[in-house]
């Protein structure tokens, strides 16, 4: 066990811990985006960070151990600046009005205000075709942002990138963390960096096995089922009317644990828990996305919520 | 490995280059398929090959992606992510030659404006501003070439012009010995410190370096000796790496040094693996240099014949593909591993985990060449040289606005005046210096008196860095410079970390908007202590530290 | 994948180079059907080189002798003439198996289904009692269950020969102990299996049937065969949630609610673990849960059982069956699942099972080696049918297509006959092609479609698409008389551009 401190109290932790963990077992919570117990920490969105007596720099809570004697300040000035200009260099790039209530709530604490770096910029549609050290000049009139058209190329998930916050966790979930199949990875540079395929080729073209772990580890809603998708943007997703019902998978007998989102009697969406042993939230093709058998409801009356489904669908589909 | 290749194929060029390089990793038969764990070590082979691609057809085709990923196995998704996270790896097809016309800050005061489009696209620094306006020509299947200076149509071939070099220590050879023969190097004492380093013996090696006071000449200034022992008492394998990426915006010195005396460097490596027993080593190679990458290619062929090399330890060269942030130790790892040049959080250090997970040992060129000197004359004699915290000579890049732009080697401990004198002083009224890359500070001529050391430039809260002087005379655009320079860090910034990625573009956009309206500076303020506290790595760390120094002068507002 | 990654060596045997076997240290591409070879091949090694377990043996095993004697018929070089393996890399699995500090055999249905699928899997059980590779942790046998709830089905009884908890029927005491509980006379002799039940109604001895949520009509092998069975029937009642192929057939169709979002109750995964499934969606229509189905049907008969919920239903089940009876629906729902056997409210259920064969001294019987032999598939090759046929499932599939076919997937392919490219070239066939696959037993035409993970001389066909692609025309219906699975892995057939 190591013994240190934070905000001055005395805290005892196993060895290995992370600076996040200790926090979190005196009732310290810290935001976090990046971070999840699934996932290899990738310690890159930075509002985690605290500071550590000795270091010059502040450090990442989420991936730096516990050391004996060390002096962790989660409250400082220092710490309240950094968390405070991260979330609004992002809240002024990226569309982060899906992202938890928990880290709205950390926004609202260190009072953040996006807006002080201009009018954000609107949608360009060149962003997965920008090469790596090439210039893309900028004039200041407005702050530059990540908003690009949505990609729809599937009929199971769509991919919302100007909500994209290059967390990387849906490429660790993509790869090394659980499904393996590494459809996806960051391609580019700097600002211009994104969540790509090979060569931006439209999902069903690409090595993705729609397992959607990707979406079920995204943050900001960056990636969302379709038929969240076209609810939302009808205007008929009503969370509050949503039920969320914990079962097991109707395929194959590993026994993935499923949380079906019912409105209306329909399935809108599937997400597996973080905390179930069997999967640890990952699921198949077939538990994510397999349950519309239960729900063709043939020529039976439909309502609202099929139509929006049955015409998205039609459109949309390649 | 199960991946999903795409469906195009390559072209005969194309599966020619990569054949010659690389085999299938896998091993597949009818009824046999060798893979898994011993497959999936041959990650490090994608840079090289996606360069020599690159270097022979003059861009990655999705079909040559698809060879690549093939033999190696790799999906193709990651490959690409690789790929395009080099300026100089280009994922669509463009002209077989593309003119990298630097606009940076050395070449942008003598550079009036360019035609941009496919075939002509802005660069950074390209480490010839002594030699400015320079430019690079990338050529689809001829070795690349720099015209330095290179004014007039980019296309023409001009070639460099010679350098100035000054200095008797580590630039005794250069422009004297051949750098492309090995009896010539010989002849001007080479050798000598290997042969006696071999007789000492790792300990007494590690000893002598310790007791020279030598530290780190690629910006961190760090005890050189401390980490050869750390890394020396860590299990094997271990790794050693030349940081030859050299590409802050004013330094060329580590160039200098390799086209002008290739062996040295090399030299210098085989006696820090004897000291710290290193299995293998790298130097990784900036891509905007061909001239220095053939001179150690040739000298490590011929060292190689002269069996100073061999299965015990070896060299190989890795060369960059345009990205600053691969000079960054932990990128540079990463970067010869085949993934994205991306830093690692620190702890742990490169001493513990570095290249491969192994301990590794990683200098800049100028530290390593310190080497055979500190073994042949004694740790004493070399600390003696300088001062007490900064022991030994230095290379300054010279540059600017002034008179004999070059590199220059003097003890540390003389006044940057006397430097500056040097090199025949300055061109007009200066109003700024830029003193350590972009990723330094500028200084006013106050600054003359102070003595080039570590510690005087720390307590000045300015840095050395990688030993730039870069001189602006009163008709200089200050407002231009700054903000090619807060570009800089823009278009480098690797991207993965939320400070350095947005922090980078909103400190450009207040400049900016300074230009008609008042500067923002409580704004760049507050972004720059976010940076440096939060980012990853030390890019986002000192990014706007140029622009404070700027506005705290007065140079912008 | 976590483990590989850790470091664990994996071998892939399987006919095609699959998606597990990409990630393999080394795939042995096996010839169809000739896994015992393989295995006895591997022990024959195993033993030569005095690799097993001899503590573990002596202890905890009965027949060594026999088996050893048997496997010693399995020299490498018949071993790879029978399998196409080399046999470098079969003795370099074999003793890499046997000198690992955990090893695992995982294996699906390439093993059970085929005409001597109990054999398969005693080669295998023989191996890890070879090596002790059992009853230990991190070391074992692993079935993957290809239901949700095969495993659970046989859990409470689904089985002809077995109460709940895999107690013997024909076991008088333990017979008489349910009797007790459940205040019935239960008949003393097993029932027949499905390819029996099939093979009395071909005979006219089985004359009604009560089909629950499967759908033979199209899943039986050799197919054709099965729905004349079907169709002789003087009465069939089918209670599925769909009107299967099966169900259009039958006299009574009782509509089921999915058992898995419509209604209550429990599954058992192929780890042994039981948890919950639950209910978040109304029925449609008339539809009602198979608990209250059956429920209503015995009221019928006239056993009023009054309105047992799924609760009570699962709380019998855990006084008839002792393996289930710690598991209240409290503990299932707190602990996210129990792996049986959990005997009382305080076991917390186990990882894994056979750990008594490692007690010293034994308190329970020793586990019999059972020495098997190698026989090859059942439907031969010769020059008129001279593909071997495999079949299986795609990612995005599931069984006859019944509820995989009811979401949009991006990555399916639809049915096809997938042939390795160097046969596709000799018969010049492209992606698309229409191909006519005939076997001993039938004849239909699919789409072609070149799979790099097919040799040459073996075919693929999945089992998603019995309407375009009703596979089962073709397939064999004999069957292993020991576990009644018919063996779909291994058709003869011919392939025609058309
Ligand atoms: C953004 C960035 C770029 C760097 N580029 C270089 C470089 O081009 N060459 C170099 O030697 N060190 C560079 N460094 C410093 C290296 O990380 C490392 O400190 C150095 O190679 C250690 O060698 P030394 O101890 O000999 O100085 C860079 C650091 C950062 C943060
Ligand atoms: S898409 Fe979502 S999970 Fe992926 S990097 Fe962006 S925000 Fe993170
Ligand atoms: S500070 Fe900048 S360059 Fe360094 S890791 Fe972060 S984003 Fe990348
Ligand atoms: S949560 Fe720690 S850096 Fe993102
Ligand atoms: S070479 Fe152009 S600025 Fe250095």
């Amino acid at each position: 066990m190591i013994s240190l401190t934070i905000d001055g109290q005395t805290v005892v932790s196993p060895e290995g811990a992370t600076l996040l963990e200790a926090c979190r077992s005196i009732g310290k919570d810290q935001p976090t985006l990046c971070y999840l117990e699934t996932l290899a920490p990738v310690n890159v969105c930075r509002v985690c960070v605290v500071e550590v007596e000795g270091s010059r720099t502040l450090v990442p809570s989420c991936s730096r151990k516990v050391e004996p004697g060390m002096k962790v300040q989660t409250e400082s000035e220092r710490v309240r600046h950094s968390r405070k200009v991260v979330f609004e260099l992002l809240a002024s790039s990226v569309d982060l009005s899906l992202v938890d209530d928990s880290v709205q709530e950390w926004m609202t604490n260190y009072q953040v205000d996006p807006g002080r770096f201009g009018d954000l910029a609107p949608l360009v549609d060149d962003r997965d075709e920008r090469h790596a050290g090439h210039h893309y000049e900028n004039t200041g009139t407005h702050a530059e942002t990540v908003f690009q058209p949505v990609k729809v190329d599937n009929s199971l998930y769509v991919r919302d990138y100007s909500r994209c916050i290059l967390c990387y966790k849906c490429v660790e979930a993509c790869g090394d963390d659980a499904q393996n199949t590494f459809a996806i990875a960051v391609a580019g540079r700097g600002f211009d960096a994104r969540i790509s395929t090979e060569f931006d080729v439209a999902l069903p073209q690409g090595a993705c096995v729609f397992c959607g772990n990707c979406i079920g580890v995204c943050p900001t809603g960056a990636l969302m089922f379709r038929s969240e998708h076209e609810l939302r943007a009808s205007d008929l997703w009503h969370e509050e009317e949503q039920t969320v019902t914990r079962t097991v998978c109707s395929y194959c007998g590993v026994g993935c644990n499923l949380e079906l989102h019912v409105q209306d009697n329909r399935i809108v969406k599937v997400t597996s828990p973080i905390d179930h042993s069997v999967t640890s939230g990952h699921l198949c093709i077939k538990g994510r996305f397999g349950y519309e058998y239960v729900q063709q409801l043939g020529d039976l009356a439909t309502t609202p919520i099929d139509d929006v489904l049955r015409r998205a669908r039609e459109a949309g589909t390649v | 490995m199960d991946i999903r290749l795409m469906d195009d194929a390559p072209s005969d060029a194309e599966r020619a280059v990569i054949a010659a390089l690389i085999d299938p990793v896998e091993e597949v038969g009818s009824h046999l398929a060798i893979g898994g764990h011993s497959a999936r070590r041959h990650r490090h082979l994608l840079l090289p090959v996606l360069s020599a691609v690159q270097s022979e057809i003059g861009w990655v085709s999705k079909g040559a992606l698809n060879e690549i990923c093939r033999r190696l196995v790799i999906p193709p998704a990651e490959a690409y992510g690789v790929a395009s996270f080099y300026a100089l790896i280009s994922t669509t097809e463009r002209p077989s030659v593309v003119a990298h016309v630097c606009d940076d800050i050395a070449c942008r005061l003598v550079r009036s404006e360019f035609p941009h489009g496919d075939a002509v696209v802005s660069s950074p620094c390209l480490g010839q501003c002594d030699r400015r306006p320079a430019v690079l020509l990338q050529r689809a299947g001829v070795e690349d070439v720099v015209n330095a200076p290179g004014d007039q149509d980019p296309f023409e071939l001009v070639g460099v012009a010679d350098p100035t070099v000054v200095g008797d220590r580590l630039l005794a050879r250069v422009g004297h010995a051949d750098p492309e023969s090995i009896g010539s190097y010989a002849d001007h004492g080479g050798w000598q410190a290997l042969e006696k380093a071999r007789a000492l013996g790792p300990a007494a090696v590690i000893e002598e370096v310790e007791r020279s006071g030598l530290k780190g000449r690629g910006g961190a200034a760090f005890p050189t000796g401390v980490k050869w022992r750390a890394v020396a008492a860590e299990p094997a394998p271990r790794y050693l790496v030349c940081n030859a990426d050299e590409s802050e915006p004013g330094t060329f010195k580590d160039r200098v040094v390799m086209e002008g005396d290739p062996f040295a460097v090399i030299e210098s490596m085989i006696i820090a693996a004897v000291a710290t027993g290193c299995a293998k080593g790298y130097i990784y190679v900036r891509g905007e240099y061909p001239l220095a990458a053939s001179r150690l290619r040739h000298a490590l062929h011929e060292t190689r014949l002269a069996g100073q090399l061999g299965p015990e330890f070896d060299i190989e060269i890795i060369r960059g593909q345009g990205a600053y942030i691969c000079g960054e130790e932990t990128a540079l790892f990463n970067s010869i591993e085949g993934l994205r040049g991306e830093p690692r959080q620190k702890p742990p250090f490169p001493a513990q985990v570095g290249l491969f997970g192994r301990p590794t040992v990683i200098n800049n060129v100028e530290t390593l060449i310190n080497v055979p000197g500190i073994v042949l004359e004694g740790g004493e004699a070399f600390a003696a040289i300088g001062t007490p915290d900064s022991a030994g000579t230095r290379l300054f890049c010279l540059s600017g606005d002034i008179n004999r732009p070059g590199t220059y080697e003097v003890a540390m401990g003389g006044a940057l005046g006397e430097l500056v004198d040097l090199a025949g002083g300055f061109v007009g009224e200066t109003q700024a210096i830029l003193l350590g890359g972009a990723a330094g500070a500028f200084v006013d001529t106050e600054a003359l008196s102070m003595p080039l050391t570590f510690e005087d430039s720390r307590s000045r809260g300015v840095s050395l860095g990688s030993g730039v002087v870069m001189a602006f005379n009163s008709s200089r655009d200050m407002h231009d410079v700054v903000r090619r320079i807060a570009r800089f860090f823009r278009d480098e910034s690797c991207g993965q970390c939320v400070p350095c990625r947005v922090g980078t573009v909103r400190v450009e956009e207040a400049l900016a908007r300074s230009r008609s309206a008042p500067l923002e500076a409580g704004l760049i303020d507050e972004i720059d202590r976010a940076m440096k506290d939060a980012s990853i790595c030390g890019l986002g760390h000192t990014a706007a530290s140029v622009v404070r120094s700027a506005i705290s002068l007065g140079l912008i507002s | 994948m976590r483990g590989v990654r850790n470091g664990a060596r994996l071998y892939t045997v399987d006919p095609r180079r699959s998606e597990s076997a990409k990630w393999a240290d080394i795939w042995l591409g096996i010839d169809v059907g000739s896994d015992i070879a393989l295995a006895n091949g591997m022990a024959r090694v195993i033993i030569e080189r005095g690799l097993q377990h001899r503590d573990f043996i002596a202890n905890a095993t009965t027949s060594f002798d026999d088996y050893a004697a048997k496997v010693g018929e399995y020299p490498l070089d018949r071993v790879e003439e029978i399998t196409g393996i080399p046999s470098d890399v079969i003795e370099e699995m074999a003793v890499s198996y046997a000198s690992a500090g955990m090893a695992q055999i995982v294996w699906t249905l390439g093993i059970t289904e085929h005409h001597n699928a109990t054999d398969n899997v005693l080669a295998l059980i023989n191996l890890a009692l070879l090596t002790g590779h059992v009853g230990r942790y991190g070391s074992g046998l692993v079935p993957l269950r290809g239901q949700n709830n095969v495993q659970g089905g046989g859990d409470m009884g689904a089985i002809p020969n077995k109460l709940p908890g895999f107690q013997d029927v024909e076991d008088d005491d333990l017979r008489a102990r349910a009797e007790r509980i459940w205040n019935h006379t239960i008949p003393p002799k097993r029932g027949w299996h499905l390819t029996q039940m099939f093979e009395a109604m071909a005979a006219g001895k089985l004359r009604g049937l009560y089909v629950i949520g499967e759908n033979p009509a199209e899943s039986e092998a050799d197919v054709v065969h099965a729905r004349q069975a079907l169709e002789g029937l003087d009465f069939m009642v089918v209670q599925d949630i769909f009107l299967t192929r099966t169900a259009q057939m039958a006299d009574v169709v009782l509509p089921a609610a999915a058992d898995w979002c419509e209604s209550e109750g429990t599954v058992t995964s192929s780890e042994r673990r039981v948890q919950r499934v639950r209910k978040a969606l109304e029925p449609p229509g008339e539809a009602r849960p198979d608990v209250d189905i059956i429920g209503m049907l015995a009221r019928g008969m006239g056993a009023d059982w009054g309105q047992p919920t799924p609760e009570d239903a699962w709380n019998e089940l855990r006084l008839v069956s002792p393996m289930h009876a710690g598991m209240s629906y409290q503990r299932l729902e707190e602990l996210g699942g129990i792996q049986w056997p959990c005997y009382d409210e305080n076991h917390p259920g186990e990882l894994f099972i056979h750990g008594r064969l490692w007690k010293q001294p034994l308190e329970s019987p020793p586990a019999p080696f059972i020495a098997v032999d190698w026989v090859p598939p059942v439907d031969r090759l010769t020059n008129d049918f001279p593909y071997r046929m495999t079949t299986g499932r795609h990612l995005d599939g599931f069984n006859t297509g019944v509820q995989s076919a009811g979401y949009d997937s991006p990555i399916r392919t639809g049915g096809t006959i997938d042939i390795s490219p160097e046969d596709a070239d000799r018969l010049a066939i492209h992606d698309g092609d229409l191909v006519k696959v005939s076997s001993r037993r039938g004849t239909i035409e699919v789409p072609a479609r070149r799979d790099l993970a097919l040799r040459s001389g073996l075919v693929f066909m999945s089992v998603h698409y019995g309407e375009d692609a009703d596979v089962n025309q073709l397939t064999i219906d004999t069957w292993d008389p020991k576990s009644g699975t018919a063996e779909f892995k291994a058709t003869a057939v011919q392939l025609q551009k058309v």
